[in-house]
């Protein structure tokens, strides 16, 4: 396993930085709950929002969407938006059917027990590294 | 091509099907996908709009080769005052719609910021057309 994540890292050293929703769910250690065959998604960007026509206004494509929302209609915005992955914190998990629909879309949904202050700060410094 | 969809008052779990099935349409026509996002935010909120807003109502999405016109008819509350309506902000939704992170006043404003044209039509206490029109080139 940590000859895997060291490739990786290589990898996406090798790749201009490119990092995708793996890297950021290993470096975070965020828990996977579902949509694992997304994980090669590249992450772009972080947006931290619990208000989801904001998402749906000013999130951009590739980007790992940070919130406490865990019902159904996060995917519906996560998918149209075309977004990288969603990272649930406090240590929510997601309605069944939210799981469902993020398998059904191959959209990650990552968790943490850290809150949103904490993940968003990690986030950006990952990316911005 | 002619696409119709029936959209039920209260029910979240369905909200967005439409949009997700008019993605999948366009992405196959090999529309833009800067294009297709603008268009399926649109119509997502205005799907959405429905949902939480009116009773029923159906949606029609009328694909040509260059564009796309879609009209949504409610039957519902309608709307009292349109340019109000449109200011971000303003919002009529309930305690319970707002919990789950929408009506926030930014629906109509998401929706004229992603239509290239947008024309909204409405009957205080019988319902709301919401007509949008987006081209798949920029006219």
């Amino acid at each position: 396993m940590r000859q895997e994540a060291a490739e990786r890292k290589n990898q996406t050293k090798n790749n201009l930085d490119r990092m995708d929703v793996k890297d950021v769910q290993q470096a975070l250690e965020l828990k996977i709950f579902g949509g694992e065959k997304g994980l090669s998604r590249e992450v772009t960007n972080g947006y931290v929002s619990d208000l989801l026509s904001d998402v749906m206004g000013n999130a951009r494509e590739g980007m790992a969407w940070i919130t406490l929302q865990t019902h159904l209609n996060v995917m519906a915005i996560a998918s149209l938006k075309d977004l990288a992955a969603v990272i649930l914190v406090n240590g929510n998990r997601p309605e069944e059917d939210m799981l469902e629909k993020a398998n059904e879309e191959d959209i990650p949904v990552l968790g943490t027990n850290l809150s949103t202050f904490e993940i968003a700060g990690k986030l950006y410094q990952l990316i911005n590294s | 091509m002619k696409l119709n969809f029936q959209v039920e008052g209260g029910n979240f779990a369905k909200a967005g099907a439409a949009s997700s099935e008019v993605k999948k349409m366009l992405k196959q026509l090999g529309v833009p996908p800067m294009i297709i996002r603008r268009i399926v935010v649109a119509l997502y909120e205005a799907e959405v709009n429905i949902v939480a807003h009116a009773q029923q109502g159906v949606i029609s999405v009328d694909l040509h080769h260059d564009k796309v016109e879609i009209e949504l008819r409610d039957k519902g509350p309608g709307i009292q005052d349109i340019s109000r309506a449109m200011q971000e902000g303003f919002s009529t939704a309930s305690e319970e719609v707002r919990a789950m992170g929408f009506g926030a006043g930014m629906g109509l404003p998401n929706i004229k910021k992603n239509a290239d044209k947008l024309h909204i039509e409405s009957q205080v206490g019988e319902g709301t057309t919401v007509y949008i029109t987006n081209y798949f080139a920029k006219p």
